[in-house]
């Protein structure tokens, strides 16, 4: 786990700030910034993958079964994948509280 | 170009190396374009970054968002350092300090960070014939610091320097064709891109990652943010773009010109522009002249790549 | 055996590069440091220096080139001068703080308005907090010691910082000097190789150059202040293995007849020669004089310039640059700073001299000190004097 910046001391940091340790930043939540989120329905999904090529974040998986969703951690709602679903299958529902 | 195959799963590898928990706008065209571009360019790479949005996105202490080695140094000196990497490497492995091996030298930068204060520094590492790839991610002005206009903003979008008024129209110039700038210094590859269409991004990436020398690729980077659209729409506009004839999607391989996707009839601009807010100050007239300009230009486009074929 | 030569000094620095063993060169040219690289660029074609040499299309480029280059593992060296030193003024400050040891030697030139492309130190003073090791050198054989020392200095793990070699343009860069080269053999052993702790590499990704918010940024340049201090040590270690190995001595402070001196006249640069030998003129008349010579201008040898004047009664530093509308001598208002908290200082009487290429001849110096141990008499209502300006 990467401390938090606001305990790091000037000891803490690399030599010239350089970040050693890479991708670190996934551990950084950014679901919490979404107000709506993707609902996935494999009933209809083909696997095609055209929602995992065209999230942003990077954040589509395939689960056990090879259906496609979204990480929640990561996921900031912004609809592409369901804009872009050729079978229809993913829904954008309001974040509920 | 490769057709499009159902199973993306098998095509593409699985490696995120622009990693998620990245700060990217909700939608962000340049993410999906960068992440696109880094399953093409695999691990054997370092990549020089501009400040911009992809840059402060990606790296802020401690955090990377980085899998491969990257380097930020400033905004206007992104293709100098890539020639500094290419020169240290190369004579590091010459004297046998490092292993020899592959190791793509990729610069990145965005509009700004390219056809304004980037441009020297681009042409003097182009006309060095220097082995890397350059990368421009355009989302058609200064995003990161508050969408304020830059060479490359199109005729008629209003940025916060170019703002729509009573006596202004928004951008009074036409966008700067860096693709035909980075053509002019003779170099093996230059190409456009646009994340709509992810596997012709990813080939063109890996072409000119391929190719020795210098190579250039543009990448059209819908920006919901600063082009004012709903964040869902950023892969449909990106489509349109090419759809119109506005952004056409070539290559220009040793100065021949292929154009990749034609279409029977191209559709009228007003259907790419009418989704973006930055566009809905503009009168018909305005908008006449775009089509005109946008017809005309991709009729001599269409030239160009014609007598590619000889 | 070493050899002595008659070279250019802008000639012999180059050959101190190809001593190094350099492996990246960002050339770009500007007068007076021009000999510098185009002699680097006929050693690399004649395949006597195997370097890339990479011609850049402007100043700040080559700085930036040298970037990339350190940053992968490479040692780079690079020269401008004047404008070119300001135009690369940005990319100073991300060498020293993302800690890429290039090596620049520096033609010292007078900056514009109005053009001027002679020597003084005016380009030097406006970078003097962009973090790198600063030294100045006074004659050709000093210019090629320290080129060889700042690659061991800059490189040691221990520092990790970018060093400048000053060098007064035209008074010393065009000047035939006779110049003594160490062996190759004796260079390799003197000057380790290139390691860089976490160098841009794919087997172990980093990421150099993320950004800091407030909340780090202090962080950040404290961690970059306490790592230049701690070169101080490592700078002096550095000389003293020089010496024994050379034979020739460096320090922070070059010390001329100061012990016992009640008028020092502190000087930096080709001036320093001069200078002396106005002295040995005026002791020579009885007259107690000496001359110190700053040598070290980052770290800032503040433990040797107390040292230095702690007998004197009247310390005149002569700058070779001017701050408008300020304390006029930047190093003489450093000197002023470093000596402020001492029980027992001189009075320090800043003069400003030698603009744009002009002269100070051995008479100059002899006004110079006689007008500021008058003036530490009688007192001046203003803050520094010009000198040799025609009223």
């Amino acid at each position: 786990m990467t401390k938090p910046e606001g305990m790091l001391t000037w000891k803490d940091l690399n030599i010239g700030s350089i970040v050693a340790e890479p991708g670190n930043a996934s551990q950084y939540q950014t679901g919490d910034w979404r107000s709506q989120r993707p609902i996935f329905d494999s009933r209809k999904c083909i696997k095609c993958g055209i929602c995992y090529i065209f999230c942003p974040e990077g954040c589509i998986e395939q689960n056990a079964e090879g259906y496609f969703e979204a990480n929640l951690f990561y996921c900031k709602g912004c609809g592409i994948c369901a804009r872009e679903c050729w079978a229809k299958a993913i829904t954008i529902v309001p974040e509920e509280e | 170009m490769e057709k499009y195959a159902v199973f993306v799963p098998k095509l593409v590898t699985k490696r995120e190396n622009f990693a998620p928990g990245h700060r990217a706008c909700i939608g962000c065209g340049e993410a999906l374009a960068v992440r696109l571009a880094c399953k093409a360019l695999g691990q054997r790479v370092i990549i020089a970054n501009a400040t911009g949005c992809m840059e402060i996105v990606s790296s802020q202490l401690p955090y990377t968002s980085w899998r491969v080695p990257w380097i930020h140094t400033l905004f206007e000196n992104t293709a100098a350092v890539a020639s500094g990497i290419g020169a240290g490497l190369k004579m590091m492995m010459k004297k046998g300090r490092i292993a020899q091996q592959e190791i793509r030298v990729v610069a990145m930068a965005g509009d700004g960070g390219t056809s304004d204060i980037g441009l020297q520094a681009l042409s003097g590492a182009l006309e060095r014939g220097d082995d890397f790839l350059y990368i421009c991610f355009d989302n058609e002005a200064y995003m990161n610091t508050g969408i304020q206009r830059s060479s490359a903003t199109p005729y008629g979008a209003s940025t916060t320097t170019s703002p729509a008024g009573k006596l202004s129209i928004g951008q009074v110039t036409w966008k700067k064709d860096m693709p035909a700038i980075a053509a002019a210094h003779d170099i093996p590859y230059v190409a456009t891109a646009c994340p709509s269409y992810p596997f012709d991004l990813m080939a063109k990436v890996a072409k000119g990652a391929a190719t020795p020398g210098p190579a250039y690729v543009h990448i059209l980077s819908p920006c919901p943010t600063g082009w004012r659209c709903a964040t869902d729409l950023t892969v449909r506009i990106g489509r349109l773009a090419v759809e119109t004839g506005i952004f056409p999607l070539y290559e220009v391989e040793n100065g021949k010109y292929r154009l990749n996707f034609d279409f029977p009839k191209l559709r009228p601009v007003t259907d790419y522009m009418k989704l973006q807010g930055r566009f809905r100050h503009l009168s018909e007239d305005v908008i006449n002249r775009i089509q005109e300009r946008v017809n005309a230009e991709y009729t001599k486009l269409k030239e160009k790549a014609h007598e590619g074929r000889g | 055996m070493a050899k002595g030569v008659g070279i250019e000094v802008s000639l012999a620095v180059a050959e101190a590069a190809k001593l190094a063993n350099v492996d990246a060169v960002a050339a770009y040219p500007i007068t007076p440091q021009t000999h510098i690289v185009e002699h680097l660029a006929e050693l690399v074609a004649n395949g006597e220096l195997d370097a890339a040499y990479i011609p850049v299309e402007s100043e700040h480029s080559a700085m930036s080139a040298c970037l990339g280059a350190s940053a992968v593992g490479a040692r780079t060296f690079t020269a401008t001068a004047g404008q070119g030193l300001e135009l690369m003024h940005e990319v100073l400050y991300v060498a020293s703080s993302m800690r890429l040891p290039v090596v620049m030697a520096v033609a010292n030139r007078a900056l514009s308005a109005p053009l001027s492309v002679w020597g003084d130190h005016s380009d030097v003073m406006a970078v003097r907090d962009t973090g790198w090791i600063q030294i100045f050198v006074e004659n050709g054989q000093e210019a090629v010691d320290n080129v060889l020392c700042a690659f061991r200095i800059g490189e040691d793990p221990r520092v990790l910082l970018p060093v400048m070699i000053h060098l007064d343009g035209f008074h010393l860069s065009h000047m035939i000097e006779p110049i003594v080269f160490p062996e190759q053999s004796e260079v390799d052993k003197f000057i380790p190789p290139f390691q860089h702790p976490l160098p841009l590499h794919p087997d172990r990704p980093v990421t150099m150059g993320a950004f800091a918010p407030p909340i780090i940024y202090s962080e950040a340049k404290k961690a970059q202040e306490v790592n230049l201090e701690a070169s101080r040590g490592i700078i002096l270690q550095c000389w003293d293995e020089f010496g024994k190995t050379f034979k020739r001595y460096y320090s922070p402070v070059e010390c001329y007849h100061s012990d016992d001196a009640k008028v020092l006249l502190l000087t930096l640069g080709s001036f320093s020669e001069t200078a002396m030998t106005a002295i040995d003129k005026m002791r020579g008349e009885g007259k107690s004089v000496g001359v110190i010579r700053l040598r070290l201008w980052r770290p800032f040898p503040f433990a040797e310039i107390r040292q230095a004047v702690r007998n004197t009664e009247v310390l005149i530093v002569l700058d070779r640059a001017i701050s408008f509308g300020g304390p006029g001598g930047p190093v003489c208002s450093e000197v002023r700073s470093a000596l402020y908290g001492e029980d027992k200082k001189p009075k320090v009487i800043g003069f400003v001299g030698g603009l744009g290429g002009r002269d100070v001849t051995p008479a100059g110096f002899e006004e110079i000190i006689n007008k500021g141990i008058e003036i530490s008499k009688r007192g001046s209502d203003r803050e520094f004097e010009i000198f040799g300006v025609r009223e």
